[in-house]
């Protein structure tokens, strides 16, 4: 008696709509990143139980999740990046603060 | 109906990773939401090695759980967010979003329980062995990713550089 393939959709399902609920309520700029690390971290979880359950055969899911895993780094490094350099300029990362490009 | 093991285990995880995952978009303390993070990530691994992609699941642990949040808690020192959270949300924009996520989850998982595909046969779970990894990932064939791998390494080394450009000092 195996897992079911619906426990890791409803797990990742519920991380994927806490990342929404966090992406939308808070107002801090790395707390806002890490609601969407959430989310995309529930993707990959989907990405690899459909390729396990649905398609054993292949490896598209397992890949995908791979460079998946290896772009949300390289997005996470550059956005904490600029998060640092918005901190150096406007000695806050509060999203009500940083308005400047508003025009 | 007895409960094997890995039943029990899988259990166990799933808990941990739904209390830490909303634990990680209430908490006031942002290193606090740092750390359920951290717990999620390594959730996340054990239910790849539960999956048999026992590669993706150390990758998931070293790059995550081992690169990521110690880059978050970095940031989170740097730029002096450690303080209070607990910001108080419009009323009208905190109801909007919860509709917004309560009706989203709610449709997600009318569609997971009613689609039939969920209703498949489970097929027996062995270990994918590295070395099928290691073929499929350099590989020129099809269903084989060298093109996608040097994509991603020219994008790593994109944006390396651009973070140094971002954040260095001048």
């Amino acid at each position: 008696m195996d897992i079911h393939v619906i426990s890791y959709l409803v797990l990742s399902t519920v991380m994927l709509f806490a990342g929404v609920y966090g992406f939308f309520t808070r107002r801090n700029l790395l707390a806002t990143l890490i609601s969407v690390e959430l989310m995309l971290n529930a993707t990959n979880i989907k990405f690899a139980g459909f390729n396990r359950y649905l398609f054993p055969g292949v490896l598209e899911g397992h890949f995908f999740s791979l460079f998946g895993i290896a772009i949300s780094a390289a997005e996470t490094a550059v956005a904490i990046a600029i998060m640092i350099n918005v901190y150096r300029n406007v000695r806050n990362i509060q999203t009500d603060d940083i308005s400047d490009l508003k025009g | 109906m007895e409960i094997t093991l890995q039943e029990v285990v899988f259990g166990i995880i799933a808990l941990m990773m739904a209390v830490c995952s909303v634990l990680a978009v209430t908490s006031g303390k942002i290193l606090r939401a740092a750390t359920a993070l951290l717990f999620v990530l390594f959730g996340t691994s054990v239910l790849y090695f539960m999956l048999g992609y026992t590669y993706l699941g150390a990758v998931q642990l070293s790059v995550y759980a081992g690169g990521i949040v110690v880059l978050y808690v970095f940031s989170i020192l740097l730029t002096r967010s450690d303080k209070n959270m607990n910001e108080r949300i419009p009323r009208g924009r905190w109801f909007a979003a919860a509709v917004t996520v309560l009706v989203g989850f709610v449709l997600t998982l009318f569609l997971l329980f009613t689609n039939g595909f969920a209703l498949n046969s489970i097929p027996a779970l062995q270990e994918l062995d590295p070395e099928t990894v290691g073929k499929a990932l350099i590989g020129m064939g099809k269903y084989q990713f060298v093109l996608p791998f040097e994509v991603v390494s020219v994008l790593l080394l994109a944006c390396m550089i651009g973070a140094i450009m971002i954040a260095r000092k001048r």
